[in-house]
């Protein structure tokens, strides 16, 4: 699996698109997808909602176990994946893409989000 | 595969396989065991419609054999073993002096002197040394056999036509619970029509040795009707759909056969004494009292009961979760669940589980939650 060079991403996962007008996109690594297996329940933050880094804004439930969503920055929702709350199964087959999460107004910049190749080395380390 | 305790997990003779087809791995019981190869309801799935592949060498075996063999069994456990035909096998428990489960197992008759049990991996010592206890006084010797054997399951709807392409044995003729040595593939092996998926299948114990050869074997033989390996995951959710109870889940030592709905499994009327015999007497008899019931709960909602979490109704707690998980089957979330009894009734309404603080409203149904057509 190869990790998109122009996100950036938490040490929880998650990662984080260039903003647009201030938004960013916001989704779990395939990393983290294939450790939890298959996603069968999503509870995301609501849109309109503020969320703070590193701090729990949702759930996300495979066969396995639940686990706490976390955002890598703080800031607004400003709208939420209907297709991911719909088919939960998207977080498995495109973390990058048609799974993303949230999207994000970002109120202040993120400190200690990792590149692509550091993310990279991180989960092999 | 001999290992010292302080060793790390112990690993199958199928182990590097299975890292070569990319398991992912998790520790179960002390052995590292294919959790699941790709997406553990895709493999699901597969046992349920064609056929899927487990290594299953965690499982413990102990043989015992000698001229009391049967009347050690009678005496340990609480089945008729001794009722049990040569090449049938029957499902039982072995239970302590009060009743409470040690472990369900299954008992093989191999000949008429000679039985294997398999007891769970995360038993098998605790059965190991009680069968060894128990076994002062009969004309029987209990072997640790747990090194002696691998486990590889075909199951599902395809597995009869995948096992037949490989053996000679009469496999029509094999019926469910029954089990007679044979050769799979050219290795010797002792087929068991059982299994714990809630399909039709086989178990096939084989010496290690040979495991490797058997499984290649089998997918080959698997290949062109969707045969696919399959982890403990899609293993949990395929017993946990059949209604089937999970040690440390459903059956704790806390618990006698009759309170988890078991009792049927319990002989009195089988020859001589066994250890229980009197605690489980007055369990049957108080069995009337309304003790807690084993259910079914489906959800209504997406949410993912777990083991522990409490079902309220009445805005009070009436009994606990002991197994949840997504259904791919149902498409709905499903649990195993003790409730009081008022609330076991099918058809029950108000119950709901306590999801993380949030009440998700829940159907009491009678398990199991997927019967297939024969």
């Amino acid at each position: 699996m190869s990790n998109p060079q122009q996100l950036r991403y938490s040490k929880e996962h998650e990662w984080l698109s260039v903003a647009e007008d201030g938004v960013s996109t916001v989704g779990i690594t395939e990393h983290a997808a294939n450790a939890l297996g298959d996603v069968v329940y999503t509870q995301l933050p609501e849109v309109g909602s503020t969320v703070a880094a590193g701090e729990s804004c949702g759930e996300l439930e495979s066969t396995k176990s639940v686990s706490d969503l976390y955002s890598p920055v703080s800031g607004e929702i400003t709208e939420v994946n209907e297709d991911v709350v719909n088919d939960p199964s998207l977080v498995n087959t495109a973390p990058f893409e048609g799974g993303w999460l949230f999207k994000v107004r970002i109120a202040e910049e993120p400190g200690d989000l990792l590149s692509a190749d550091e993310y990279t080395a991180f989960i092999a380390g | 595969m001999s290992s010292s305790p302080t060793a790390g997990p112990r690993r199958t003779a199928l182990d590097a396989l299975h890292r070569s087809l990319g398991a992912t791995m998790t520790d179960f019981a002390g052995w590292d065991m294919p959790l699941r190869y790709g997406s553990e309801r895709d493999e699901h799935n597969a046992v349920r419609t064609r056929a899927g592949l487990f290594d299953l060498s965690h499982m413990g075996e102990i043989t015992v054999t000698g001229p009391q063999a049967a009347a050690l069994l009678d005496h340990a456990l609480v089945g008729n073993i001794g009722g049990v035909s040569t090449g049938r096998a029957r499902y039982t428990m072995i239970c302590r002096e009060d009743g409470g489960i040690l472990d369900d197992l299954i008992v093989y008759r191999l000949a008429d002197t000679e039985y294997m049990v398999v007891a769970n991996a995360s038993n098998a010592q605790v059965v190991l040394d009680a069968l060894v206890e128990r076994a002062a006084g009969f004309d029987a010797e209990v072997r640790d056999d747990r090194d002696a054997y691998a486990l590889l399951a075909v199951q599902g709807p395809e597995s009869p036509g995948i096992v037949k392409g490989l053996t000679d044995a009469d496999l029509d003729g094999l019926k469910y619970y029954a089990g007679l040595p044979g050769t799979v593939a050219g290795v010797p092996a002792l087929i068991a029509r059982t299994g714990y998926t809630g399909e039709d299948g086989f178990e096939l114990f084989v010496k290690p040795e040979h495991a490797v050869e058997l499984w290649q074997a089998l997918t080959e033989a698997g290949e062109g009707v969707g045969l696919v390996p399959c982890g403990l995951s899609c293993r949990d959710t395929l017993r946990l759909e059949a209604g089937m109870p999970l040690y440390g889940h459903e059956l704790t030592t806390e618990l006698t056969p009759f309170d988890a709905g078991l009792g049927r499994v319990v002989k009195f009327e089988k020859e001589g004494d066994f250890v229980g015999r009197a605690a489980l007497r007055e369990a049957a008899e108080n069995a009337n009292h309304e003790p807690p019931v084993l259910v079914g709960l489906i959800a209504e909602g997406r949410r993912v009961p777990r083991a522990g979490y409490p079902v309220v109704a009445d805005g009070k707690v009436v009994g606990q979760v002991t197994s949840g998980a997504p259904s791919p089957t149902l498409g709905k979330p499903i649990a195993m669940a003790y409730v009081d009894a008022m609330y076991a009734a099918p058809g029950t309404t108000g119950v709901a589980v306590d999801i993380r603080g949030s009440h998700e409203p829940y159907e009491v149904v009678a398990l199991p939650f997927y019967k297939r057509s024969k």
